[in-house]
């Protein structure tokens, strides 16, 4: 094996900005070139959900279980955990920690929020109550989704005034729930992530000079990767929620 | 051969103020931040609104589409700071995410998503 | 920093033998080791290979049954591509790069011991399928539905999603290192368009592995979810579409073919203009070449899917594409030639490899064109002609440039010459042998013999092509044990090579062999494209030395550490768990967490040695 001579003793002596080629920090650059992969991560599971829109064969679809106001509400957490994670920063920048320790706790609050709401939102989805009136079923058939006409078909038999039950969506019951639950339930995963290294970054803020207006790289890179997952919301928000009113496609 | 000086290096090259951690001279004040949400949250809403105007129908796609690429946009340029930050991030971050809404498009083309 | 780092276990100042490499974070060290499991997984994908050629020598053979025949078929494309190319590849990413812009290391070098550790990992889980039961059998490019629990039960198929993903983790921690590395690392004065061959072609395929993988990990997780929790992705019952997953492989494989084959011209616009004495033939647009390769990549995949029946128009769109990106092949392979012509050319063994690897290379290409037709596609998808075809492009390709770089690096990497005799006749032995296996197998495709038979009868005329094909096998082999004679002797007891045993032309060769730990006593400022070159012929002003001592003190490099393979552990010890049980799954999840902390508020040197002045910047 190739003998190396020995090692030079090892000197602590770090520049705090070391020196590059660009002069760009080694860890911003691999944080942007992780974000362009992280944009083919999120492209592929969009494009799936989108092939498969409208190919479900039983089950939910969008129009049955989706509630516009309640997500719209949680986009809204979501952006604004964007802002105070932007000004957390720029008070970091600005010197003062108490404002960049608010902000961020903010950020971690809203964030967790909106990963209420999601859990909430699953737990709606799976749980998912069908209401039918089959008397105003037998009146106007049309008036009613596909699924749930599917579901007055078979249980508004005679003598019934009114049929209520569980049929929920998970992954498992159609094309919509698999896909569905996979690209948010993995945009869940990047805010939980997200809301673990905020959290660490926060406690870490409490150690003597580990985060100061001159370090404030390792805050430059958990916003950078806040504010990703805030843009990935920003295109899962009209594609699968606002778009999917649309059963497919026009042709 | 060796004599010739690419200009490559000028894209590459840290500027007077590119030391480190990019420039941050021009940094935007909180205010603007602060108008930057608020715009974000006004194009929500109008996503919203449009949405729940049935009779436009399908005519919802293209206008959201629009309002939403503005709200990513504005994300990517003020909060991740790609506007006042070095150009080879925003080279790096524009070069992923237009192979990512290539391929979306392309596989969506190759299933027939669009009438060809 | 104490109060958060772990200290349970004493980190490693100076660590000795094999604890040293455990904790080397050394890009040398790091770069031996990827070398040395790549060889060892070339070798255990050989001999899949030669047992599938033992089974095809004669019609109606009956040495391994079909259920075995299809395990080793998949798992001999898993290996060669995933865990021998690939890593064959990276083992010379991290010994070169840094030396060849003149760095001490990568820009992470925990996270580089990280990548090695993680392939490992992956390395082992795929090969340990053998032992718990059942080799992978779908295919290298596992098509749905034959990867549906209904088709496949049993745990073959997870073993392979699960060991890719983790490979696919090392992969993409090396890419984003190596891209990091390039941009930021390189000594003053080697701007872009001075870079080596080897670098560029190393950024470029670290930028599409970047961008390549991400696919792959959907798709996989995708079919981890259809086989283990019952979802709908490629599921034929519920409306889900087994082309998807052809889509989505094929959006990354193509790209894939390209991350195998582009080190391997990297390496050969190395050695050419070496062996030739002069410069490369059009150094820019040999890597714009590159370049439009790797963007083109992406624009061609449904070629692999000619007779899914896409239609007339993805057909001829992507038959146009794929017979586009002939184009910056062929500039390439015009530039090689051109380098070599009116050179003072030696042929020493790696420009024996350099020029093969033109010559199988071309074959490979034209046959590549030839199925880039959709119409006469149709004949050959599925047929052996396609085997031909890859096989002329990865082995007489990839592999064929990879044997010249362990070569041509010899005498930098171990310290020793290497023999040149037995180096002359592996590279004729294997030349031979190569043509011998794999050139019938256009004729045998055009005939219509399809690939992954495990037999075929007597009576379709295949018997004797076979024959000769098993035969340049065994050829092949030969070369290969010869080549490892020479490789352990001459490592062993060969002479001591020089510094710059070829009168090379980059900063690698400006160095001792092998390098020290520290590669550059000074950082080099660069000033030519071909420095070393220049600098040896005195065409460029030689920058007097600023003093430094001679014997590396005052060169601060960073420590060992042996984080980076807790967390590899860790990231092991759950693959075992997401195909066996959750709770293995969450101890494995713990472990490289807790890995991941301690590496995360390891200083990059000692914190005892001195009042903290380390960053926390940790990588």
């Amino acid at each position: 094996m190739a003998q190396a001579p020995t090692t030079p003793p090892a000197v602590v002596h770090q520049e705090e900005h070391e020196k590059t080629t660009t002069g760009l920090n080694h860890k911003k650059l691999l944080m942007w070139a992780f974000l362009a992969s992280d944009c083919m991560f999120f492209g592929t599971l969009i494009a799936t959900y989108l092939v498969y829109k409208g190919k479900s064969k039983v089950g939910a679809l969008p129009e049955d279980v989706f509630s516009i106001p309640v997500t719209s509400v949680s986009t809204f957490v979501l952006l604004m955990s964007s802002m105070s994670m932007v000004l957390a920063y720029a008070a970091l920048r600005r010197g003062s920690l108490k404002g960049f320790r608010i902000w961020l706790l903010s950020t971690i609050l809203l964030g967790s929020t909106f990963l209420g709401f999601q859990v909430f939102e699953f737990y709606e989805f799976v749980n998912h109550e069908v209401t039918i009136d089959c008397h105003e079923f037998a009146a106007n058939p049309d008036g009613f989704s596909p699924f749930e006409a599917g579901i007055a078909g078979d249980e508004c038999t005679e003598g019934v005034d009114e049929y209520e039950g569980t049929h929920g969506l998970t992954p498992r019951t159609n094309l919509f729930g698999t896909t569905f639950f996979t690209l948010t339930g993995l945009h869940g995963t990047h805010v939980t992530i997200g809301v673990i290294w905020l959290l660490g970054l926060f406690f870490y803020s409490f150690k003597k000079g580990a985060v100061t207006p001159a370090r404030h790289l390792d805050t430059d890179l958990a916003a950078l990767y806040w504010h990703f997952v805030d843009v990935v919301w920003i295109i899962i928000f009209p594609v699968v929620y606002l778009f999917g009113v649309f059963e497919g496609f026009p042709t | 051969m060796a004599t010739e000086q690419m200009t490559d290096d000028h894209t590459l090259a840290a500027g007077p103020n590119g030391a480190a951690e990019g420039s941050h001279s021009e940094h935007p004040t909180p205010l603007t931040y602060f108008k930057v949400a608020m715009t974000l949250v006004v194009l929500t809403i109008l996503e919203v609104v449009l949405f729940l105007i049935d009779a436009l129908s399908y005519g919802i796609i293209p206008v959201i589409a629009i309002l939403s690429i503005a709200k990513f946009a504005l994300v990517g340029l003020f909060y991740m700071h790609l506007r006042f930050d070095h150009r080879l991030f925003y080279t790096m971050f524009v070069v992923g995410l237009f192979l990512a809404l290539g391929v979306v498009f392309a596989i969506m083309g190759l299933f027939s998503w669009f009438d060809v | 920093m104490t109060s958060l780092s772990v200290p349970m276990i004493k980190r490693p100042v100076h660590p000795v033998g094999a604890w040293g490499w455990i904790t080397t974070i050394d890009h040398k060290k790091i770069g031996i080791m990827y070398g040395i499991t790549a060889f060892i997984n070339f070798l255990i994908g050989g001999i899949e290979a030669i047992i599938m050629r033992a089974q095809l020598s004669g019609s109606n053979a009956d040495i391994v049954s079909p259920e075995v025949f299809n395990q080793l078929f998949t798992m001999h494309g898993t290996t060669m591509i995933f865990l021998a190319v690939m890593p064959l590849g990276a083992a010379f990413f991290n010994y070169l790069i840094p030396l060849q812009i003149g760095a001490r290391d990568v820009a992470f070098p925990r996270l580089n011991a990280f990548s090695y550790w993680v392939f490992l990992a992956g390395t082992l889980m795929l090969h340990l399928s053998w032992f718990m039961g059942e080799a992978p059998n779908a295919g290298w490019f596992a098509y749905a539905p034959l990867t549906s629990t209904a088709f496949n039960p049993g745990h073959g198929v997870d073993f392979w999603i699960v060991s890719l993903q983790v490979l696919g983790i090392a992969s993409l921690a090396a890419a984003f290192n190596f891209i990091v590395t390039i941009i930021n690392m390189r000594a003053p004065g080697m701007h872009m368009m001075r870079l080596p061959l080897f670098t560029w072609m190393t950024l470029i395929t670290a930028i599409l592995l970047v961008l390549a993988f991400p696919v792959i990990t959907v798709a996989l997780l995708e079919l981890l979810f259809d086989r283990n929790y019952g979802m709908n992705f490629f599921f034929t019952a519920a409306g889900g579409d087994p082309v998807l997953w052809q889509h989505l492989f094929w959006v990354f494989g193509h790209p894939e073919v390209y991350i195998l084959i582009l080190p391997a011209m990297g390496i050969v616009s190395e050695i050419l203009p070496t062996f030739s004495k002069k410069p490369l033939f059009g150094y820019s647009t040999v890597i714009l070449a590159g370049v439009i390769i790797a963007f083109m990549g992406w624009l061609v995949w449904s070629h692999h899917m000619f007779t899914v029946g896409l239609g007339p128009i993805p057909n001829t769109v992507f038959t146009i594409t794929t017979i586009a990106i002939a184009v910056p092949t062929g500039i390439k392979i015009f530039n090689w030639i051109f380098t070599i012509w009116k050179g003072s050319v030696e042929f020493r063994t790696p420009m024996l490899f350099a020029v093969g690897f033109i010559v199988t290379f071309t074959i490979g290409g034209i046959s590549g064109v030839m199925h880039a037709m959709s119409a006469s596609d149709a004949q050959q998808q599925d047929t052996y002609f396609v085997v031909a075809h890859f096989h002329y492009v990865l082995f007489g390709g990839a592999i064929m440039g990879i044997f010249g770089a362990l070569y041509y690096w010899f005498p930098k990497y171990s310290g020793k010459m290497y023999n040149e005799g037995q180096g002359k006749t592996h590279f004729w032995l294997m030349f031979i042998g190569q043509n011998l296996t794999f050139f019938p197998m256009h004729f045998l495709g055009m005939d219509g013999m399809p690939r992954r038979i495990y037999t075929y009868g007597a009576d379709m005329g295949w018997t004797e092509v076979n024959a000769l094909q098993t035969a340049g096998s065994i050829v092949i082999v030969l070369s290969v044990l010869v080549f490892m004679k020479n490789f352990i002797q001459s490592w062993r007891s060969g002479k001591q090579a020089p510094g710059d045993p070829w009168d090379a032309r980059t900063l690698e060769w400006s160095i001792s062999s092998p390098p020290p730990e520290y590669n550059f006593e000074e950082i080099p400022i660069v000033q030519d494209r071909d420095d070393w070159w220049a600098r040896k012929r005195g065409l460029v002003p030689r920058i007097a030395p600023s003093g430094a001592s001679g014997d590396g003190h005052g060169i601060h490099m960073p420590q060992p550490s042996f984080w980076p393979l807790v967390a590899a552990i860790g990231i092991f010890v759950g693959a075992w768990g997401v195909i066996y049980s959750v709770p293995v799954l969450i101890i494995g999840a713990g472990i490289m967490i807790f890995g991941v902390y301690a590496w995360s508020f390891e200083p990059v040197n000692d914190p005892e040695s001195e009042a903290s002045t380390a960053s926390g910047d940790a990588n």
